[in-house]
């Protein structure tokens, strides 16, 4: 098994180098002149020259390339076109609200999607069956954008319950460690900053639950019925086992593998910055850091928070892969 | 004694040629016109975007510069309510008879919010950093100052108290770009303590004191008790980032924020009617337009753009995009700035003569072309592709078959700076107030050079130039508006460009915000608002 990690980190490097190689191309031969979208509609010439010199705009693509990775590969991402900030703290005050947003909703849609998905399958076709797969199909077609401010007006703006928009309310005092907000609030033993971070972050959460919880309870359902007709199963039966304990101990395990699989894929997805809900939710994370820099073509900030993402991805997907070792013991790695 | 019978006449002469001159015992600022109703409180303005850095020199985007224009002061700002210069931090100027040289008498006992004293050394080295690139604390790619200090020689401190700016040529809206934004003054002792992170403490001499940044969500300011203007009427400033104009409307009428920028015109009517809200509207600096490329046939004919221009319905479209809220333009520069030309006689919508023209021109069955439209809503440009099919039926009308053609906003800039372009919409919004800011910038042939060029119909007229340049090297402002409004006709009958729309600024807050005025420039000022109880 150690062998097997071994060989996979090993791997990530050539898989984020390219993805490096791809994201700074693709950037770079982009139409478009960062000096010039600063400027807007005012720019002489003489400035816009001067300021791509300054910012080495004008290397030709291979050395600037080469000239990053060596960067890179010292832990310097270089720095923003737009304001001169470093990178990787950009990133760091970015990512962690991007973190917490995510593994909020994940753990929503995990939870309620497998709990749905298993219970569906035990009752197959009943109504509870139907309705609830009816709700998962309805959740995964639903326009983000539309659901958001839907539950914005509805639970924020007429009933009151939650805030409308933001991370944390600005009069409330908060000391920021890890920029994760609930656990700097239980760091600090700030319990009012805890309420109110756990406030803002329900109907952000819930909005960006609504397409995992869809595919992951639909995933659970129908890998469970799978499984629930495969011999084992029916020996587990047929030796008289009730079927709750059928269930528990002998399928659920193995109806897993297909839904960690999605589910490990769809936290890299929403690691990628979950771009509507934070705008609408008005949630400074990284989703809206990494777009804004592709329109100002800030190429620092999007090469770097690509970097990150690979690296997010490669880590999750590990994951994954080690779990299944886990979870089914016929499956081994050498 | 004789030296005193010459230096008599010569003082006289001097000083009429300062421009102009206040003594120390100033007359009232216009932004004092009215003391705080109520002293105290925390106001809250919501807008699209957190401020992307707090370093005024270092900014471009709007969202910035509603930051830093609360904390830091010009050494000339503009009026309350308009876009003339009044003194700042410079009390009174002169400048030589050839107009080179301009000496700015600075205020005394002011003091930066980090306590470090306000002196020329201070302004010399604020300019400096941005304007002299191997300046040790030239940190950041200072955007505006390569366009705002452009006719600056050089800048040197002279004593304590007078800042002299020695010109290159003689440039008469000089004073307007000292009024701008990135020219506001930094604390040098701030700059050096913190080198590349300045962006992030900004330290400067105004009403508000920065205190604390939540990257990409809000600043937190506090009033500056010992400002040499008056101390601010509220206690507490937050800006808040808050991307959908939705949610910002929504969290205004909950009263989570107490001010919130660009509204949606749909939601004009919402705020209207509600009594809690106050809408406010003003005519913008600013104007969206077509462009013709005047070096790609058939548009280097002038028949063929005056046929353009007649089959525009520009009073359709404000009432279609703009909600009303905008007029329609005749002329490159609105209606706002001093020179404009309101005798120019506005092409009528007219389509049949429109196709008449283009017969005269050749084009009996009219002409096939593309008409190029950014896709980013701008201020001028409210609902880009809405208003381009719109244009598009009209021009059909009057024989100009335009095919639509869009690129995102940065690869647009791009192509219509190099003449890619038959007919491209854009538009300008205005830095500062001076003619020249959109006359020269947009029209002049200085400025229609491919790859770089805002002058996007390439319209290379020597009489505009000779014009435009004469209007630079005057000070005499009656004698500039002059030059400008003749400009201004000739442009208008060669029709290189079909003027679209001058754009209203807008804005809302709640009711117990007393003594806003959006300021023409569309940058929120905010020290002499309070909110009433």
């Amino acid at each position: 098994m150690t062998r097997y990690i071994g060989r996979r980190l090993l791997e990530t490097v050539p898989v984020v180098f390219g993805v490096l190689l791809v994201v700074f191309v693709i950037a770079h031969l982009t139409p478009g002149d960062p000096v010039l979208i600063a400027l807007g509609e005012h720019a002489t010439p003489e400035a816009v020259e001067a300021l791509r010199a300054e910012l080495q705009l004008n290397d030709p693509l291979p050395v600037a390339f080469l000239k990053y990775m060596g960067r890179v590969l010292r832990g310097d991402l270089g720095r923003s076109i737009q304001n001169n900030e470093r990178v990787t703290v950009e990133l760091a005050t970015r990512f962690p609200a991007t973190i917490e947003l995510s593994l909020a909703a994940m753990l929503i849609a995990s939870l309620i999607g497998i709990f749905t998905g298993v219970l569906a399958a035990v009752r197959q076709n009943s109504w509870f069956d139907g309705v609830s797969m009816f709700a998962a199909l309805f959740g995964f077609s639903m326009p983000i954008f539309w659901l958001g401010i839907m539950l914005i007006l509805l639970f924020a703006w007429l009933l009151g319950w939650f805030p409308i928009s933001g991370r944390l309310d600005f009069t409330v005092e908060l000391t920021r460690v890890t920029n994760l907000y609930l656990v700097d609030a239980v760091l600090t033993g700030n319990w009012a900053a805890l309420g109110n971070a756990l406030r803002h972050l329900v109907l952000p959460a819930v909005t960006l639950s609504t397409v995992p919880l869809a595919i992951i309870a639909r995933m659970t359902r129908s890998s469970l019925l799978e499984v629930l007709r495969q011999d084992y199963v029916r020996t587990a039966r047929a030796k008289g086992l009730t079927e709750s304990r059928v269930v528990r101990r002998h399928a659920l395990k193995n109806a897993f593998i297909p839904v960690i699989t999605v589910i490990g894929l769809n936290v890299g997805g929403l690691l990628s910055g979950a771009i509507l809900t934070e705008t609408i939710f008005a949630w400074p994370g990284v989703g809206r850091l990494v777009v804004d820099a592709i329109f100002a073509r800030d190429y620092p900030i999007v090469q770097g928070t690509v970097f990150v993402i690979a690296l997010v991805f490669v880590a999750v997907n590990l994951l994954v892969d080690v779990s299944y070792a886990y979870l089914d013991p016929r499956i081994r790695y050498g | 004694m004789r030296g005193i019978r010459l230096a008599l006449p010569v003082l006289v002469i001097a000083s009429l040629l300062v421009t102009p001159v206040f003594t120390s015992g100033a007359p009232r600022s216009s932004w004092d016109a009215k003391a705080c109703g109520r002293v105290g409180g925390t106001l809250v303005f919501g807008q699209a975007q957190d401020a992307v850095t707090l370093d005024p020199a270092d900014a471009t985007d709007g969202f910035s510069v509603n930051n830093t224009s609360n904390v830091f002061d010009t050494l000339v700002r503009f009026t309350a309510t308009g876009t003339q210069v009044e003194p700042s931090l410079a009390e009174s100027w002169t400048v030589s008879p050839d107009g080179l040289v301009w000496n700015f008498k600075l205020r005394r006992g002011v003091r930066f919010h980090d306590g470090t004293p306000f002196n020329a050394q201070a302004a010399e080295f604020s300019f400096l950093r941005q304007f002299d690139k191997k300046h040790p604390y030239h940190h950041g790619t200072f955007e505006y100052a390569e366009f705002t200090l452009e006719s600056v020689k050089s800048i040197e401190a002279v004593g304590a108290d007078t800042l002299r700016f020695t010109l290159k040529a003689p440039n008469a809206s000089f004073l307007a770009m000292l009024a701008m934004f990135s020219n506001a003054i930094s604390s040098p002792t701030a700059i050096k303590k913190y080198g590349k992170d300045y962006f992030k403490h900004p330290t400067g001499t105004g009403p508000f004191k920065f205190v604390e940044w939540v990257q990409k969500d809000h600043v937190t300011y506090e009033a500056n008790k010992e400002y040499w203007g008056g101390r601010p009427c509220v206690d507490r400033l937050i800006i808040r980032g808050i991307p959908d104009n939705t949610v910002r409307l929504l969290e205004m009428e909950k009263g989570s924020i107490q001010m919130m920028d660009q509204v949606n015109p749909p939601d004009y009517a919402r705020i209207r009617g509600n009594a809690n809200l106050v809408l406010f509207t003003g005519p913008g600096l600013n104007v969206g337009y077509i462009a013709m490329n005047v070096e790609k046939e058939p548009f280097n004919d002038v028949r063929v753009r005056r046929a353009v221009n007649y089959s525009v319905n520009k009073p359709a479209l404000v009432r279609a995009f703009y909600e009303g809220i905008g007029q329609p333009a005749k002329n490159p520069m609105p209606p706002t700035i001093w020179g404009y030309n309101d005798a120019v006689k506005p092409y009528e919508y007219n389509p049949e003569k429109a196709r008449q023209m283009l017969a005269e021109a050749g084009y009996p069955n009219g002409i096939t072309t593309e008409l190029w439209w950014p896709n980013r809503a701008r201020p001028y440009l409210t609902q880009p592709q809405k208003i381009a099919e719109a244009l598009q039926q009209q021009l059909a009308k009057g024989g100009i078959r335009a095919k639509l053609v869009t690129f995102e906003w940065g690869t647009y800039l791009s192509k219509t700076r190099n003449g890619e372009h038959p007919m491209a919409i854009l538009g300008w919004i205005g830095d500062n107030g001076d003619p020249d800011n959109f006359l020269y910038v947009l029209l002049d042939k200085d400025n229609a050079n491919k790859g770089s060029a805002s002058n996007i119909a390439f319209y290379k007229s020597n009489a505009v130039h000779d014009l435009l340049i004469k209007a630079q090297r005057t000070s005499n402002q009656s004698q500039r508006a002059a030059y400008y409004r003749q400009a201004q006709t000739i442009i208008h009958e060669d029709a290189p460009w079909v003027p679209l729309v001058h754009a209203a600024r807008v804005g809302a807050y709640r009711k117990e915000v007393e003594n806003f005025f959006l300021h023409p420039l569309q940058i929120w000022w905010l020290h002499r608002v309070w909110i009433a109880k």
